[in-house]
């Protein structure tokens, strides 16, 4: 199914490639100098995002502590620079120390996994809570549900997104239905969590770049969570492994690297199903979540500087059951919403947000423009095109002043 | 000279909780280093492959059929002469009861589907002293996984007729909350996990189960050793999910019980069109797994060999175990099939008259003088009786309350459903006769709590 070389590739790759590397091969001409397309010459727009600068990343422990979701003992705590690997391991870890019931199994988990997220769980706790399975998604999954029926807490890992539909039908059929069919008897896979990597990596063409979520939110019983940073995933992450719904986590694998940040090194969780407001403004809110937020934040960087005008950001961080409140609050107040995802715009989780806005009487009168959806292009990502599907901060700012001048 | 073949994990590290007693064999390829003049093969893949000179392939064709297991012949004689009667007469003869049990209720509630008091049933005729007799040997505590036709597991456990009833017509005493379609039982009580349709699903998560078990008892050793079991058709084993469990649960060594009922039918595909090995069996061994094949309308040999199965499957810090009991689906697949639209009508009455699992331990019980012709009759009425009895109190209870639907979808109602629900209420308060509220419990009010 998937070649590992390229599996550890990717994962080496998984950050903004380098054009600097020492090479004995022959120096390109200057228009072909990277096979990968960074960015051109002359653009203003479509700069490589500064995950050291961007104000999504708490860069201090002062920032990191802010948050009025941490109790105050993790308040008053230590953090860590960590990137969003380190921080899931961390997450991973402390589930794994504080609840005996937490397992943690998929296809190459125990020598680290092939983007590091379990590096050093299986020597620390042992080869009985943490091992390799034979690679069979549907058997990883049906797996977990079996665990998870008699009340422990697996933690699944599935190599890439692109590789869950094998275990579609245990998560539709099986692991979401579970409760809901044995009734009184009380039972469920809710102990579950999903761990994948989602989300395009620049060069993941058709089979290492999807994202898959609203096939997953168009599942009643399921919860679905994608974090945007290091600080967000273990507090997520903790809260998934937690509840007592089988949750679907979906880490985007572009940022694992990438995105750099002090974490508190307290136990903490953060709330799902509950957004959060990234950035007040009053003329525009924009809604996104994962990786997006990041070009969202730079073009909402651009676009205030270019028109003097003010937006509000929303991260979903839940992607169902999704906080409807939190955005209806913030689109009565702006009166003009766009929503931003890498998966493609079709039934997408930006059709349901639109819908949803559209559909609520309170928030429909104060309406002044289209919802606008900007995100993938109805297509498959291809290799070499992924800059002109994925959403970018052209295209972000772009619709950013079609909401504004309709 | 032997290389070492496998070199076992020694003292690793172990989890900051508790010490872990089971650890797999670590199998590294750089262990496997070829020697000049070896006489294995010493690819990491295959480490006890022997050279061979002769190409010959394996001809599937050239195998012998694994062979089956009995105890008790159709004629209800003994055949295994080491066989010892391991139960009181007694409790033979209530083992006897329950397969009356099952094939008295499921004539009984065929007919009532076949004129409209049931939407759906499914009948198990012919696989009575399969499901029974397996059932009858593992421990209450030990956890099962059913696929739907496996009626005499939940009676041998200890469901009883009001519980089959209250879930066959949905009522509000079916813990199911009338969810699910007829004949998709569960007990928690009984340690019975509830019945899903999608086929062969069951399987990998009773290898997870089972692993759970396993862990379970390493974090609390005072629990007692428990297995999983896990029933499926020979048609289910051809899903993938067949294929990931035995290799999932075969590698990380779980303790459990695969149990196929192989009935020679998936609907109307006969096993010739399902597969061209040996039946399941021989692919049990291809996993690594320990397998048997035994008679399935054999009592005593379903009992031997599951009694068997469990004590293995917990040796050796647990393993899984392959069971294919042979037998035939005498009857239609469900009350939706006409089974005689594919195979013939005498074909069926040949096996019902020939080898038929009641008759089989009647015939035993009555050369052992513990069982005849009044009993068997009393037996049937007093059955018939119970099974009426349930039938009409069931059919009288009110449905759930409608508040049911959206409940245990999660945990708790969210939002969206808490909403959806008023949306319903206020949908009734305006259409109050179009829908048929009054067999609900508490009509149209549970919505508004």
């Amino acid at each position: 199914m998937k070649a590992s070389q390229s599996l550890h590739r990717l994962a080496r790759a998984a950050t903004t490639p380098s054009t600097s590397r020492l090479s004995k091969l022959p120096i390109l001409c200057a228009h072909q100098r990277s096979p990968y397309s960074t960015h051109p010459p002359n653009a203003r727009l479509n700069l490589p995002i500064d995950y050291s600068t961007t104000p999504l990343l708490c860069h201090s422990t002062d920032s990191a502590l802010d948050s009025p979701e941490l109790p105050s003992h993790v308040k008053n705590g230590s953090t860590k620079r960590m990137n969003l690997f380190q921080a899931i391991n961390d997450a991973l870890a402390t589930a794994l120390t504080q609840d005996e019931n937490v397992l943690i199994f998929g296809e190459d988990v125990s020598f680290g996994g092939v983007f590091r997220c379990t590096m050093k769980l299986a020597e620390s706790f042992g080869s009985d809570r943490v091992f390799n399975t034979p690679l069979t998604e549907q058997g990883i999954m049906g797996f977990a549900i079996g665990v998870a029926a008699q009340g422990m807490r697996p933690v699944a890992e599935i190599q890439f997104a692109d590789y869950v539909y094998p275990a579609f039908d245990q998560l539709v059929n099986e692991a979401a239905k579970f409760r809901f069919r044995d009734g009184a008897c009380g039972r469920s896979a809710g102990g579950m969590t999903v761990r994948m990597p989602c989300g395009g990596v620049g060069h993941g063409a058709l089979y290492h770049s999807q994202s898959p979520e609203s096939l997953f939110t168009h599942i009643p019983g399921l919860r679905v969570i994608m974090p945007r940073s290091p600080l967000q995933a273990k507090g997520l992450l903790l809260a998934a492994i937690r509840s007592n719904d089988p949750c679907i986590f979906m880490e985007p694998k572009i940022l694992y690297r990438a995105a750099v940040e002090q974490v508190p090194t307290t136990v903490y969780t953060l709330p799902l199903s509950k957004a959060e407001v990234l950035k007040e403004g009053s003329d525009v809110t924009i809604i996104s979540y994962g990786q997006p937020l990041y070009i969202c934040s730079a073009a909402i960087q651009r676009v205030e500087e270019d028109l003097g005008i003010s937006i509000e950001l929303i991260d979903l961080r839940t992607l169902y059951p999704w906080d409807k409140e939190t955005v209806f609050r913030s689109v009565q107040k702006t009166g003009r919403c766009i929503v931003v995802h890498e998966a493609m715009v079709n039934a997408g989780v930006g059709a349901e947000v639109a819908a949803a806005i559209q559909e609520n009487p309170d928030t429909f009168i104060r309406l002044e423009a289209p919802v606008q959806r900007v995100a993938g292009w109805s297509i498959h990502t291809p290799l070499l095109f992924e800059k002109f599907t994925v959403p970018d901060v052209a295209r972000v700012y772009d619709s950013i002043k079609k909401v504004l001048e309709y | 000279m032997k290389a070492p073949l496998r070199r076992v994990a020694g003292n690793q590290a172990r989890g900051p909780l508790r010490a872990v007693p089971h650890q797999l064999p670590v199998r590294y390829s750089s262990s496997f280093a070829q020697r000049q003049g070896s006489s294995h093969v010493s690819f990491p893949g295959a480490v006890k492959s022997a050279f061979t000179s002769d190409m010959k392939f394996a001809l599937s064709a050239e195998n012998p059929a694994l062979p089956t297991y009995r105890v008790v012949d159709q004629d209800g004689k003994i055949v295994d002469q080491s066989f010892e009667q391991d139960l009181s007469d007694e409790e033979v003869v209530r083992l006897y009861k329950n397969m009356l049990i099952v094939s008295i209720m499921d004539v009984i509630m065929f007919d009532s589907q076949r004129q409209g008091r049931l939407s759906f049933y499914m009948v198990s005729a012919g696989e009575e002293a399969l499901s029974v007799g397996s059932a009858s040997v593992l421990a209450k505590e030990d956890v099962v996984f059913c696929q739907y036709r496996e009626q005499g597991v939940f009676v041998e456990r200890g469901f009883a007729l009001g519980d089959f009833m209250n879930q066959l017509f949905a009522n509000k005493k079916d813990p199911g909350r009338g969810r699910n379609m007829p004949v998709h039982y569960g007990s928690r009580e009984l340690n019975i996990h509830t019945i899903s349709s999608p086929l062969a699903t069951q399987i990998p998560q009773a290898a997870g189960a089972a692993y759970a078990l396993k862990m379970q008892r390493v974090n609390d050793p005072s629990l007692p050793p428990r297995v999983a079991a896990v029933y499926f058709g020979e048609g289910a084993a051809s899903e993938g999910d067949f294929h990931a469990a035995l290799n999932m649960a075969a590698t990380r060594s779980c303790p459990v019980i695969f149990i196929c009922r192989n009935n020679g039918y998936a609907i109307s595909t006969p096993t010739l069109e399902q597969y061209r090995g040996d039946g399941i069996a021989s692919r049990g061994i291809g996993y690594g797994i320990d397998t048997i094949r035994v008679d399935g309308n054999d009592i005593w040999a379903v009992r031997e060999v599951t009694k068997r199965a469990r004590e293995m499957a917990l040796q050796d810090g647990g393993k899984p175990i392959l069971i294919e009991a042979m037998s035939y689906r005498v009857s239609h697949h469900s009350t939706s099939d006409d089974s005689f639209a594919y195979r013939a009508r005498v074909e069926v009455e040949d096996w019902k008259r020939r080898d038929n699992p009641l008759a089989r331990l009647r015939k035993y019980m009555e050369a052992k003088g513990i069982w005849d012709e009044t009993k068997e009759k009393e037996s049937r009425e007093r059955i018939r009786k119970d099974v009426l009895k349930a039938f009409s109190e069931a059919e009288r209870e009110k449905k759930p309350p409608i508040r049911a639907m959206f409940e245990d979808v999660y945990e708790e109602l969210t939002p969206d459903l808490i909403s959806q629900m008023r949306e319903l209420s206020q949908h009734l308060d305006k259409y109050p006769n179009e829908y048929d509220l009054g067999s609900f419990e508490g009509g149209k009010s549970s919505l508004d709590s």
